[in-house]
């Protein structure tokens, strides 16, 4: 049905007819993302089969346009952002716009992927291309029929207009622009004649989201389908021995009681992929006609549990990570001139030590996958940030052709992290696989907090050198439970800044399963060093954001390519937080703290106002400054910056997640405190406003809430919080005595 | 297993379940009603929350046997159209990120607001308290709220 060409870089593809016997033109393009579009003529909509052609732009006879939204939907907004930019480009005017999520289709998208704020950075070239080749494609059918050149043709919302003044709508010319060459080169808009890039577009599944209708994994139901539930193991290092279930049998709506982990542990043994975070234990499986009785059977399974490798606590975690940042077992992921010399020449030195506990994700759904394999093929549904990777991982496991899967994405209540990794879709698909019948897994909150992937616990050292009232010297190390930072992160500020500067990292192995957590690896270091700079700033007498000013002038004109964060965008976010905070400038009682930070692409400044509240401290607000370059949708970018803050103040607040005997103390919201809304500050934000191609906003406002609140929290009380949660200090968050704040 | 004669939306249902069967999952699992959420199952995060004659409660804990005669409304039952004052403040917020919270945080809110239709910041706030949004949307469930106040009133 479809011929693939080689054109230029392009996949070309050319549909010359359907099922339902229309014509239909399809193209991809280019390589993080490849949207075929198809120019769709008088067509019913409904007797299309999606699952053939699920990657691009349709367009009716009628000009309605449906945009297949490629990325996994998390709640960072991209299945809004996403179709919005093609829209642009496409020209139409986005209410005659019907988005739908696209399912896994690794022939023509690439990286349908949610995680890093990468899906607008990385997608921002092909959408915009694919856009604008269908409008020229439309453009050049016009000026075909009319019989002039298409340059002397312009297009506004939908409708094309020759020299002359005469119109055509696009859905009079889809069957023509289906017979029209693909053009190599199209024109890009600038951005000052954007008409959707940059306004406020709501959310595509608000009505479906406030009415209750389907749209979580959660949500998903198919013909003949049990539920399984699933009990693993209650601490990590512990292998099942036995069980008993003849309770579980017995209870009315259980069907069977079943094991998994053969197929598990074959699969480990060759290796998995990143995503594949497994226990090799068996477990057991309790089927049941619905999600309570499969709960029910499995509260009433009698385990008996063995230790196959020691049951580990936070207690020996936090004597081994300060064993480690006392010792000498570090790798050197970054190193410049000297550090050595450097604090042996010192006339002062401040060192500090950050700590920091696990974290689960604790995503509102919890993890759930429908899988339904059998012979001919493998249907997998549900929520999965790396649905190739999991397909990938799915076909492995169960020793199958990946090109034997269908995979669809569900919108996620939520992702984090969590959903990066794929045991929950494994296991569906070894239970699927082992009774032939369409099942549905799903998690209860106290497997999802207590059989996590979690953030791992971190310890950094920070040292810096003072010399003449100049910082000569700055060494970071890091100890972390299965090993956190790599990449580029050594090399974020302030490498490039500092003539001897040094970032060393070691690891405990833990047999506790640890990974990405929103801003993996920055979102407990941007605190640990920020809160740094400014007991730097104090103890050489500058004023905190000065230091910083001072310190990003050496990066200037930097030829180092690892050093991606840019002195002058950083330099603006600055100017910008302290003139929207009124910083300096805030009547007594107000308390503020700063910090400026660059993850994920994305440069930003945020400054915490606290007050003392009954004694305590409390945040009421967050000014952020952030230049994210152009903005995608500003009403969903500033969900992203709000929500960052408040996750960000929460888990700083109170994110505290120890273990004994190699359990999780907290298995479930009473015991795990996630931030409420009394408690969220009102977050205000200021975009620095420019024409650079643009960059993520799901993770970057997060890192560097905690470092501003607690050096806010310092003015208040003069406390310095070192280690998080906040909370679990409750001696430092005290206001000081009338006489000490004198 | 018994049969329970249960009332949601205005609409007499039947079910059979055992008599422990919490309704959140009596109306997801039996009735295919999934816009009500499963979030914690002990009545924690509030992404549960429907009505019992009027009452905001948390469907996890409430069991098919306690509800005999009591009217559910859910949110699909909030509106016909999506019309309630609440829903459409949350569309005019554009309040929700990744979504699963928002059934339970609205039904929370148009319980609250039915009784108290003119709260301050304190009073939304502690009505909003039992309910979590992990994605951290308070700044705008609150404005929704706050909205949807001056709608009923209007």
């Amino acid at each position: 049905m479809s011929t693939p060409i080689t054109f230029s870089r392009r996949n070309f593809i050319r549909t010359s007819s359907i099922a339902s016997g229309g014509l239909l033109i399809g193209f991809n393009l280019l390589q993080s993302c490849k949207p075929k579009v198809v120019a769709e003529p008088e067509i019913d909509l409904a007797s299309l089969d999606y699952q053939d052609f699920n990657a691009f732009i349709k367009i009716a006879d009628n000009g309605a346009v449906t945009i297949f939204s490629p990325n996994p939907e998390i709640g960072q907004g991209v299945k809004t952002s996403m179709p919005m930019i093609i829209a642009e480009e496409l020209d139409v005017a986005w209410d005659m716009v019907h988005v739908e999520q696209g399912v896994l289709d690794t022939k023509n998208y690439t990286r349908q992927l949610a995680g890093g704020s990468q899906s607008i950075r990385t997608g921002w070239d092909a959408l915009r291309k694919t856009g604008a080749t269908a409008k020229q494609m439309l453009v050049n059918a016009a000026a075909a029929r009319w019989g002039v050149d298409a340059s002397e043709c312009s297009v506004s919302e939908g409708i094309i207009t020759n020299a002359a003044g005469a119109q055509l709508g696009y859905g009079e010319l889809v069957a023509e622009a289906a017979a029209m060459e693909v053009p190599e080169d199209v024109v890009l808009k600038e951005p000052k004649d954007y008409k959707i890039i940059g306004t406020d577009v709501g959310n595509v599944d608000i009505d479906k989201i406030t009415s209750g209708k389907p749209l979580f994994g959660m949500d998903y139901k198919a013909e003949g389908m049990v539920y399984a539930s699933v009990l693993r193991p209650p601490a990590f290092g512990q292998e099942l021995v036995s069980f008993d279930a003849s309770e579980a049998k017995a209870i009315p709506g259980v069907i069977d009681v079943i094991t998994i982990g053969d197929k598990a542990r074959s699969y480990l043994e060759k290796g998995g992929n990143w995503t594949v975070r497994l226990s090799t234990s068996d477990k057991v499986v309790v089927l049941a006609n619905s999600t309570w009785e499969a709960f029910k059977g499995k509260k009433a399974i009698k385990a008996t549990w063995t230790a196959a490798t020691p049951l580990e606590s936070t207690e020996l975690h936090d004597k081994k990570l300060l064993e480690l940042l006392d010792g000498n077992k570090f790798q050197t992921l970054r190193s410049d001139g000297n550090v050595k010399k450097a604090f042996a020449q010192a006339d002062e030195v401040l060192e500090r030590t950050y700590e920091s506990p696990f974290l689960p994700h604790n995503c509102m759904e919890p993890m759930n996958f429908y899988a339904d394999i059998t012979d001919d093929k493998i249907h997998l549904v549900g929520p999965i940030q790396t649905p190739e990777f999991a397909a990938i991982a799915v076909a492995d496991l169960l020793e199958r052709d990946v090109e034997d899967i269908h995979l669809e994405m569900t919108r996620m209540g939520g992702g984090f992290g969590r959903r990066l990794y794929s045991d929950f879709v494994l296991e569906a698909s070894e239970i699927s696989d082992k009774i032939k019948k369409p099942v549905k897994m799903v998690s209860s909150r106290e497997d999802d907090m207590t059989t996590g992937v979690y953030r791992p616990a971190i310890k950094y050292r920070i040292a810096a050198a003072v010399k003449g009232g100049k910082i000569t010297g700055y060494h970071l190390k890091e100890a972390a439970i299965n090993g956190n930072m790599y990449g580029l992160i050594p090399n974020f500020f302030p490498a490039g800044a500092i003539e001897n500067y040094q970032v060393d990292a070691a690891n405990y192995q833990s047999n506790i399963t640890v990974g990405a957590w929103r801003a993996p690896y920055t979102n407990f270091l941007a605190f640990a060093e920020q809160s740094f700079f400014d007991e730097l700033a104090e103890m050489i007498s500058v004023d905190p954001i000065q230091l910083r000013l001072d310190l990003l002038q050496n990066v200037k004109g930097t030829t180092d390519e690892r050093i991606q964060y840019s002195a002058e965008r950083m330099e603006d976010v600055i100017k910008l937080a302290v003139e929207k905070s009124d910083w300096g400038n805030k009547p007594e009682g107000t308390y503020q703290g700063f910090v400026s930070y660059y993850c994920h692409n994305t440069h930003v400044a945020e400054v915490a106002d606290v007050v003392i509240e009954n004694g305590q401290p409390v945040v009421k607000k967050v000014t952020c400054a952030v230049d994210c370059g152009i903005l995608v949708n500003r009403l969903g970018a500033l969900n992203q910056i709000e929500g960052g803050v408040v996750d960000g103040t929460g888990h700083a607040m109170y994110g505290d997640f120890a273990f004994n005997d190699g359990k999780p103390e907290a298995q479930n919201f009473d015991r795990y405190r996630l931030i409420r809304m009394k408690e969220a500050p009102l977050v205000e934000t200021h975009f620095v406003k420019n024409t650079i191609a643009p960059t993520g906003l799901g993770e970057p406002t997060l890192p560097p809430a905690g470092g501003a609140i607690a050096n806010a929290i310092k003015a208040a009380t003069g406390n310095r919080l070192q280690n998080q949660p906040f909370s679990k200090y409750p001696e430092l968050l005290r206001a000081p005595k009338k006489e000490i704040i004198g | 297993m018994p049969t329970y004669t249960v009332t949601v939306n205005g609409k007499s249902q039947t079910v059979d379940a055992s008599e422990d069967t919490p309704m959140l999952w009596v109306l997801r699992d039996h009735l295919n009603m999934v816009g009500t959420k499963f979030g914690c199952g002990i009545a924690q995060c509030g992404a549960c929350t429907i009505h019992l004659d009027g009452n905001a409660v948390r469907s996890c804990q409430l069991t098919i046997a306690q509800v005999s005669d009591k009217e559910i409304t859910t949110i699909e039952g909030l509106s016909e159209d999506g019309s309630h004052p609440v829903q459409q403040a949350w569309k005019e917020v554009d309040v929700p990120q990744c979504g699963y919270c928002q059934a339970g945080q609205m039904m929370t809110a148009s319980a609250f607001l039915n009784k108290n239709a003119n709260p301050d910041e304190t009073d939304i706030k502690n009505a909003m308290h039992g309910n979590i949004c992990r994605c951290g949307s308070y700044n705008r469930i609150y404005k929704a709220v706050a909205i949807a106040a001056d709608k009923m009133n209007s």
